[in-house]
């Protein structure tokens, strides 16, 4: 049926050449050689020359290995049936369980048109106050959490995960080191989330080149729920392992790079990927939280930096919490008018006197003399990290803002926070 | 008229296409790649021997080496005739409301709509008899649109002088049906319809002269139209890292300028933004005419998930369509979001094509591209005696929020005015995040000159004072120094920082602004009193309370006057007296 080859011309990095013909552009092929079968996909047509790249790298490739061409691009089935499973960043089973070959659906499919977007309107709560009162997440945003190696970025996920109100979770892994994992299995399935789950997890072990493919099988599956009128929260992490992986793939393409080696279109392709959240005009939505680790915690590396111009804001993790500068969620004003009336005060109030007590702080360590109102403010920032920005803390927004009432009470007269009386006449704690 | 030609695919690579040709083809013009039944929209970028470099404005998937692609001797144009405000196109010129009712959620590849809609017909009013003599851009008759006079125009490609044969009388016409016959200087016909195609990448010149921009562009943002005035037909460019501002700026630039008409071009941004100006702009009254906001606005919409190739294009639509309406004698606004998307989609395709780069990778022309498009902003007298004008703004997303990089400093080196948003004062949320110290403009302001400079002077003094005392502290600093600090401070309090989301504040209009300008300029040379600065620091914090509560009550209200007796009496209390 599909034509065979069996002469390779050239073999660099993960990129192969053969001599065919009636090749369509980003078909699929099947390499065979003695180590091992791999997808391949065509990047490149150059009359009789056909470019593969191969999934599971070059290593290995013989020169006589064969190639079968499949006549379509990469696909992905979908059903019901993948919830709960787990696969590879190539589609393939990483569980034990069946191969699912329903409803192919291809992968990287075209964008939505800007017209059948609605504006964001519902608030996904998280129980995070650092998230739910002063960064409100909202469905169909897209963010990332910039973060450096070691914080506990994937707990954090997998907690939001775990507590928003969304019919599916799809996890992207890139990268995962194989402990983080097992980690996001056992988490979701302790906790009852495996059954409205899918996984797609490509660990450090395996091939680069299926690092590539998990954010696009990632949301072509959560555009099909999502069609389907499901919520879908889609979970990315890392993507600076994918944006590391175009890296070596184009400079092994001897690609002209255009900022620390990462190729010039670095910026089109994560926005191809992180457009796919939406909210559509009459069926589901989806939203994408993704984690970006900044290497030597610097955001003007350009994966940051990139991801930073594309996404709808951001939340910084240091230190085990989430900051509360640089965090924004450019959406939260979408929603946060319409959750309690004194979401917006207690939201405004409490950052505007953390910055204060920050500069209190900074006052303290050049010596300067401490005033009354200065010993006001380092007892509430005490009481700020402890019971708002710890990330232990665990309670829905209504008992945020009414924590937040009390901290503000115990620390400071109604006068002294610059909330208008109409506001403290109805909130302050009484006694 | 035009023939088309076939060639074969020989090479493809990413959206770049390598065509075999045997019969003339022309640089930048437009193609078709034929994969069954997919008729995929391309344009010719580069001929070397006889293969022609085409970039696809779409996915290639599934395109074969030896596919026809057919080429049609056009270049890459827009249509230009009545029902073009309102609208919301692709950068190619697709209207996408009207995809979405064909083909649903996605954009279909391959699916292209022309811009007009060729059934709505137009009252059509001819403004020249049989026998008079008209060149190119000269009315020929009207269309009501909206709120517009739309003329209807000699086609801008005709050359010289031209003899009217035939007009058509009143009446609804399509933008289709034939409404004048002209002759020209060699005997030809011309036919013409309310409606004319224009190559994108030309600047339309049918103009007696272009004049210098004076006239101020008032947009009501205050740091704007006081500090960095825009001229109407001048050029800036509002560069800064993500986050800082530079879209919402944009936004309400777009809601409150003084202009007829206002083209948004979104360019490799985000869609959702898009949705934002799409959905509520219907709902919005524009404050000039009444009416919705909708009737002066015209949306090209690229956004960074839609073929990266059509980025150029849709800033050279947007640009194209704004010197249209300027040939109507109208003020026209065209705000790009973002033209670093436009470079790097430059760049891409300069790196498939193997072309020597410049600066981080950058192609060496960059520069000159950038150059050509703003140059296309301008004011112009036409040949009836009105003035129209082209105003561009544009974005731009310099990596890392660093200016010395290629896009901003080619921006820098063309425009009229540059607004430089900050980090430092968007993390401080002192929007507009306009950088006081570091943005300028070349043109004239809504205020007194000497006003400005003497709040500038202010603002750096300001700005050393505050330096100085992160290392003495507040202790080490005299007092005369510390109110110097607390001037500048409550200038930026009250007058540059502006609440754009407040109904009141986020729009100052100019005769406003002259008139607290003056008043805010007054505080600042006040010689003031204060025993310590404890009081100094309390009389800044009340006063500038009582200032932001003015700026939220409308001019002609009692409240106005009321907050402004306060001020002036706070003010009074504590000036010296020499
Ligand atoms: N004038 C303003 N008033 C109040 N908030 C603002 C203002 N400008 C910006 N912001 C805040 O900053 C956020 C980001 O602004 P904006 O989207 O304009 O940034 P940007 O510079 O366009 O970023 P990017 O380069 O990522 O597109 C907004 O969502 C809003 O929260
Ligand atoms: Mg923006």
């Amino acid at each position: 049926m599909h034509k065979t080859y069996q002469q390779i011309e050239q073999i660099a990095g993960n990129v192969i050449v053969v001599r065919a013909d009636g090749i369509g552009y980003r078909e699929l092929a099947q390499v065979t050689s003695e180590h091992g079968t791999s997808l391949a996909q065509v990047i490149r047509l150059e009359g009789e020359r056909v470019y593969l790249q191969v999934f599971a790298g070059g290593r290995g490739i013989m020169t006589d290995a064969q190639v079968r061409f499949l006549g379509h691009p990469m696909e992905i089935p979908f059903s019901d049936a993948l919830l709960g499973r787990i696969f590879t960043g190539s589609g393939q089973p990483r569980d034990r369980g069946p191969v699912i070959s329903e409803n192919e659906t291809p992968i990287g499919g075209p964008s939505v048109n800007p017209a059948k977007r609605i504006i964001p309107r519902n608030m996904v709560r998280t129980g995070i106050p650092m998230i739910d009162v002063f960064n409100t997440l909202v469905e169909s945003q897209k963010l990332p959490i910039f973060s450096v190696a070691g914080e506990p970025y994937n707990p954090l996920l997998a907690r939001i995960a775990l507590q928003a109100e969304v019919d599916v979770i799809i996890l992207g892994g890139m990268g995962l080191k194989h402990d983080d994992y097992l980690y996001f299995r056992d988490i979701l399935e302790e906790k009852g989330a495996l059954t409205r789950s899918v996984m797609f997890v490509h660990t450090a072990a395996d091939p680069t080149v299926e690092c590539l493919m998990v954010p696009d099988i990632s949301l072509a599956v959560a555009e099909q729920f999502a069609l389907q009128n499901k919520r879908v929260l889609v979970l990315l992490t890392d993507m600076t392992n994918f944006a590391d992986a175009m890296k070596e793939i184009a400079i092994t393409m001897e690609q002209i790079p255009s900022n620390r080696g990462y190729p010039g279109d670095l910026y089109s392709q994560l926005a191809s990927r992180y457009e796919k959240a939406v909210d559509f005009d009459t069926a589901g939505s989806i939203t994408i939280l993704a984690v970006t680790s900044m290497p030597g915690d610097d955001v003007t590396h350009p994966v940051p930096d990139n991801t930073g111009y594309i996404t709808e804001g951001q939340f910084y993790l240091r230190n085990g919490r989430i900051e509360p500068f640089g965090s924004l969620s450019r959406l939260k004003q979408l929603v946060n008018d319409k959750t309690r009336a004194d979401h917006r005060t207690i939201m405004n109030s409490m950052i505007q006197l953390y910055a204060s007590y920050r500069e209190t702080l900074e006052k303290q360590a050049m010596g300067f003399r401490m005033s009354a109102w200065d010993q006001k403010l380092l007892k509430y920032g005490v009481r700020f990290e402890r019971e708002m920005m710890d990330l232990t803390v665990n309670i829905p927004l209504e008992k945020a803002l009414d924590l937040g009432w009390q901290i503000l009470a115990d620390c400071f007269d109604p006068a002294e926070t610059g909330i208008p009386s109409k506001m403290t006449d109805q909130y302050w704690p009484k006694g | 008229m035009t023939t088309t030609h076939l060639g074969k695919i020989r090479g493809i690579n990413g959206n770049l296409l390598r065509v075999e040709f045997s019969s003339p083809v022309a640089q930048n013009e437009v193609a078709y790649a034929h994969s069954g039944e997919l008729r995929l929209k391309a344009e010719v970028i580069r001929i070397r021997g006889n293969i022609a470099e085409a970039q696809v404005f779409e996915d290639t998937g599934d395109l074969r080496v030896g596919d026809a692609v057919e080429f049609t001797g056009e270049l890459l144009s827009v249509e230009l005739g009545p029902g073009l405000l309102s609208s919301i196109y692709d950068g190619l010129q697709n209207p996408l409301p009207e995809l979405a009712a064909e083909s649903g959620f996605f954009l279909q590849r391959g699916k292209y709509l022309p811009a007009l809609d060729r059934k709505k017909t137009w009252a059509f009013t001819p403004k020249v008899k049989v026998g008079d003599t008209v060149q190119a851009g000269d009315a020929l008759g009207a269309v009501p649109e909206g709120i517009f006079e739309h003329r209807i125009m000699t086609p801008f490609r005709l050359r010289g002088k031209l003899t009217v044969q035939e007009i058509a009388p009143g009446g609804a016409y399509t933008v289709e049906q034939e409404v004048a016959k002209l002759k020209d200087e060699q005997g030809r016909l011309h036919t013409v319809s309310l409606m004319q195609r224009w190559p994108v990448k030309m600047p339309i010149k049918a103009y007696v002269e272009r004049l210098r921009p004076t006239e101020p562009l008032t947009t009501k943002v205050r740091i704007v139209d006081t500090f960095f005035p825009v001229a109407r037909g001048g050029t800036y460019c509002i560069p800064g890292p993500f986050g800082a501002g530079k879209t919402v700026l944009q936004q309400i630039t777009s809601r409150y300028a003084d202009v007829d008409i206002v083209i948004i071009a979104a360019c490799g941004e985000r869609a959702g933004e898009v949705v934002e100006t799409l959905r509520e702009f219907p709902h919005l009254e524009d404050p000039r005419t009444g009416r919705s906001l909708m009737e002066r606005t015209l949306i090209i919409c690229n956004t960074s998930s839609m073929p990266v190739a059509a980025r150029e294009a849709s800033v050279y639509t947007g640009v194209t369509l704004a010197e249209y309406y300027r040939q109507m004698g109208l003020n026209v606004l065209l705000l790009a979001d973002s033209t670093s998307r436009w470079a790097q989609a430059l760049r891409e395709m300069s790196g498939r094509l193997e072309e020597i780069p410049g600066e981080e990778a950058f192609p060496a022309y960059l520069e000159s591209v950038i150059a050509a498009f703003y140059e296309r902003g301008g004011v112009v007298k036409l040949r009836d005696g009105s003035i129209g004008s082209v105003t561009i703004g544009g974005t731009v997303s310099p990596a890392g929020g660093n200016f010395e990089e290629p896009v901003t400093q080619s921006t820098l080196k063309v425009v009229g005015a540059f607004h430089g948003l900050s980090r430092e004062r968007s993390d401080a949320r002192r929007f507009p995040a306009i950088q006081p110290l570091d943005s300028w403009s070349k043109y004239g302001g809504v205020v007194p000159d000497e006003q400005v400079s003497f709040a500038r002077a202010m603002l750096r003094r300001g700005g050393e004072v505050n330096q100085m005392m992160k290392v003495v502290g507040e202790e080490g600093t005299s007092i005369d120094d510390f109110v110097v600090y607390l001037k500048a401070e409550f200038l930026d309090a009250v007058y540059l920082q502006q609440d754009a989301y407040h109904e009141v504040d986020a729009a100052t209009p100019a005769e406003r602004q002259q008139y607290v300008f003056e008043r805010i300029h007054g505080v600042l040379r006040a010689p003031l009193r204060f025993a310590e600065k404890d009081a100094a620091r309390q009389f800044f914090q009340r006063l500038t309370q009582l200032v932001k509560d003015w700026n939220r009550v409308p001019q002609d209200s009692p409240e106005f006057k009321n907050l402004e007796t306060r001020a002036t009496q706070m003010l009074a209390e504590v000036t010296a007296h020499a």
